[in-house]
């Protein structure tokens, strides 16, 4: 490799030929493209928001109200929103993606582990609309149905889960919207867990295996410490994913401006209230710059999400 | 319960004594087996869900699947419309899409693994490629329509066109990337030693013995930005009539797949199902052809 490199590198042979200058021309060129496209989306993302943030200040943050007739805007309760759910979704999706990566590396005979990965794999694949219809038509029944109503009853009288876990049980709202985030997921974390587990040396686990521990110990003692770093980037991708999730919660959310202590209750997400309210905004108004600064509050998010994700998974594999 | 906690609590002791063992033991291996059994758990839980999604998919699009669905355009509720200009929208972006975003993800990818390894230029690409892979799909829906729609006028199928290709850029240059790294150096080596300028080694030996690896990235953008949704709404916007213009709305079926599973209809939630259906095996489709590719590869 070392000396391929050298070679090809060595510029006083390589000026010789004039394709070779403009094909490296055109590589070089479209690496500078990718870096120009990023740069112009937060710039066009800003500067078509600029109307909202100039209108209503720093205060655009963490305004809750959200008024198309008076055209007043606030980023308050999609922030929440978005934030609540992704959380949420992490919250319950982490535990499972890696149950499942900890079944794949460690306890699954050989003979079931490619069909069991490859249908992650494949979960993962599945567009967002439809992850939207599922839980809008399959999830959203049962848990108006059976869930909720026994959530409900359950922490009936219990001082803080009370207000958590309270209103009509309408099977729509930020908690349906983390489950379905929840699904998926998984997957991505799980593929990602699973890839970082296998690099874990296999001498390490043989010489714990030596020494007696169970496969458990050699999962908290050896993979887990060795991998620390890694997986927590693979959980920052998934956080990411679920930040910017448009069509899976836009089915399920609800939709609405206010902020409830209740998980049952409706509100919205960022992309949810962009893909939902895009429609009605006419061009140049207020109200679209409010979606546009919305949009940029949302980049920033998943841009710091994604960078700190990335360094962390970056040294142990290419993700 | 782990190795280090019974040797600090004196190894002497237990091993004199065989119950205290024989506890530490029995607990050790319950903790084994309780973990053990949580991981089969959500693994099992895992697949359920992957069984209930095409399931219910299966269920319920399957039986609105008919001939109507394929030679018909959308038409109102109640008048026996079918999916044929969504379908078509669908397949005219996502070719598009794919064949404007792969020459320059090649490119790119090119660019990282063979030109520019190490220098920070390369270095900051590949952050902002790898940014670009995950950021949420909706905000490239919003940029395409600040530089697409709102200078030009008006939703247009070309600038749905645009959103997917940005989309199919980053997953080429990761796939391209990684398979050019991957190549042995000693490929490259007999070719410079035969005299060939960089960019024929580039061409004639590295992509070819890369092809398997690149054209996966390809078909899993292809799957990718077929079953986006988001991005497309606010620039191809979607189309109830039949159009296959570049410069007017054009209809996909991810977009009329949302339209009409929201809407309060009978016939349009059994044509979302089918939408659906056909759009999630499609995907599923390349993706598992995507996947035996590679495997040959290997």
């Amino acid at each position: 490799m070392q000396q391929a490199v050298a070679l090809s590198g060595s510029p006083a042979t390589r000026r010789s030929s004039p394709g070779d200058a403009i094909f490296a021309g055109i590589a070089r060129a479209s690496g500078i493209l990718v870096l120009l496209l990023l740069g112009s989306l937060i710039l066009s993302l800003f500067i078509g928001g600029l109307p909202a943030f100039r209108q209503f200040g720093a205060s655009f943050l963490w305004s809750t109200t959200w008024d198309p007739v008076k055209e007043v805007f606030g980023a308050g309760v999609s922030v929440y929103g978005t934030v609540m759910t992704s959380i949420l979704a992490m919250v319950l999706a982490v535990p499972l993606a890696f149950g499942i990566a900890f079944y794949l590396t460690e306890l699954a005979p050989n003979w079931l582990r490619r069909p069991v990965g490859t249908a992650v794999e494949l979960l993962a694949a599945v567009p967002s609309i439809i992850y939207g219809m599922w839980g809008f038509f399959v999830i959203v029944p049962i848990m108006s149905q059976y869930v909720e109503p026994v959530l409900i009853d359950t922490f009936d009288g219990i001082p803080v889960l009370e207000d958590m876990f309270a209103g009509p049980p309408f099977g729509t709202g930020i908690f349906t919207a983390a489950l379905v985030l929840t699904v998926m997921v998984v997957p991505f974390i799980a593929a990602t867990m699973r890839d970082v587990f296998e690099t874990v040396p296999p001498v390490f686990k043989e010489s714990a295996y030596g020494v007696g521990c169970t496969t458990w110990e050699v999962m908290r003692s050896i993979v887990i410490p060795y991998t620390r770093v890694s997986v927590v980037g693979g959980i920052m991708l998934g956080f990411g994913r679920a930040l910017g999730e448009t069509m899976a919660v836009t089915f399920v959310i609800g939709n609405s401006d206010h902020i409830n202590a209740s998980l049952f209750s409706s509100g919205n997400t960022i992309a949810s209230i962009v893909a939902l309210e895009f429609p009605e905004s006419g061009t140049g108004s207020l109200k679209l710059a409010s979606l546009l600064a919305l949009g940029f509050i949302l980049f920033v998010i998943s841009f710091i999400v994604l960078a700190i994700s990335r360094t962390l998974l970056r040294p142990k594999l290419k993700v | 319960m782990s190795a280090t906690t019974s040797s600090a609590r004196g190894i002497p002791g237990a091993s004199k004594d065989l119950n205290v063992a024989r506890a530490l033991g029995r607990r050790r291996h319950l903790t084994n087996t309780i973990v053990k059994v949580a991981c089969i758990a959500a693994t099992v839980l895992g697949m359920v869900l992957l069984a209930s999604i095409l399931l219910s998919l299966i269920w319920r699009g399957a039986a609105g699947i008919s001939l109507t669905v394929f030679t018909h355009n959308t038409k109102p509720p109640g008048s026996g419309g079918g999916l044929l200009n969504a379908i078509v929208g669908t397949l005219i972006q996502t070719v598009i899409g794919t064949a404007v975003g792969t020459p320059i993800g090649l490119m790119v990818g090119t660019y990282l693994a063979e030109y520019g390894r190490g220098s920070p230029l390369a270095n900051t690409v590949r952050f902002v490629s790898d940014i670009l892979l995950s950021a949420p799909s909706i905000l490239i829906g919003l940029f395409v329509y600040e530089i697409a729609v709102e200078p030009f006028g008006g939703f247009s199928g070309i600038a749905g066109c645009i959103a997917l290709a940005i989309i199919v850029i980053p997953i080429v240059v990761r796939t391209t990337e990684d398979m050019l790294s991957l190549i042995t150096p000693a490929l490259r080596e007999a070719a410079i030693g035969l005299g060939a300028p960089k960019y024929k080694v580039i061409v004639q030996i590295c992509y070819r013995s890369a092809m398997d690896g690149i054209v996966t990235g390809v078909l899993l953008a292809v799957a990718r930005i077929a079953g986006e949704t988001a991005p497309l709404l606010f620039t191809s916007l979607g189309n109830l009539n039949w159009s296959i213009s570049l410069g007017q709305p054009m209809a996909s079926l991810p977009v009329t797949i949302y339209q009409y599973a929201g809407s309060a209809f009978e016939d349009w939630v059994q044509l979302a199902w089918v939408g659906a259906l056909l759009i999630t095996f499609g995907v599923l489709a390349i993706n598992i052809a995507a996947r035996l590719l590679l495997r040959r590869g290997k």
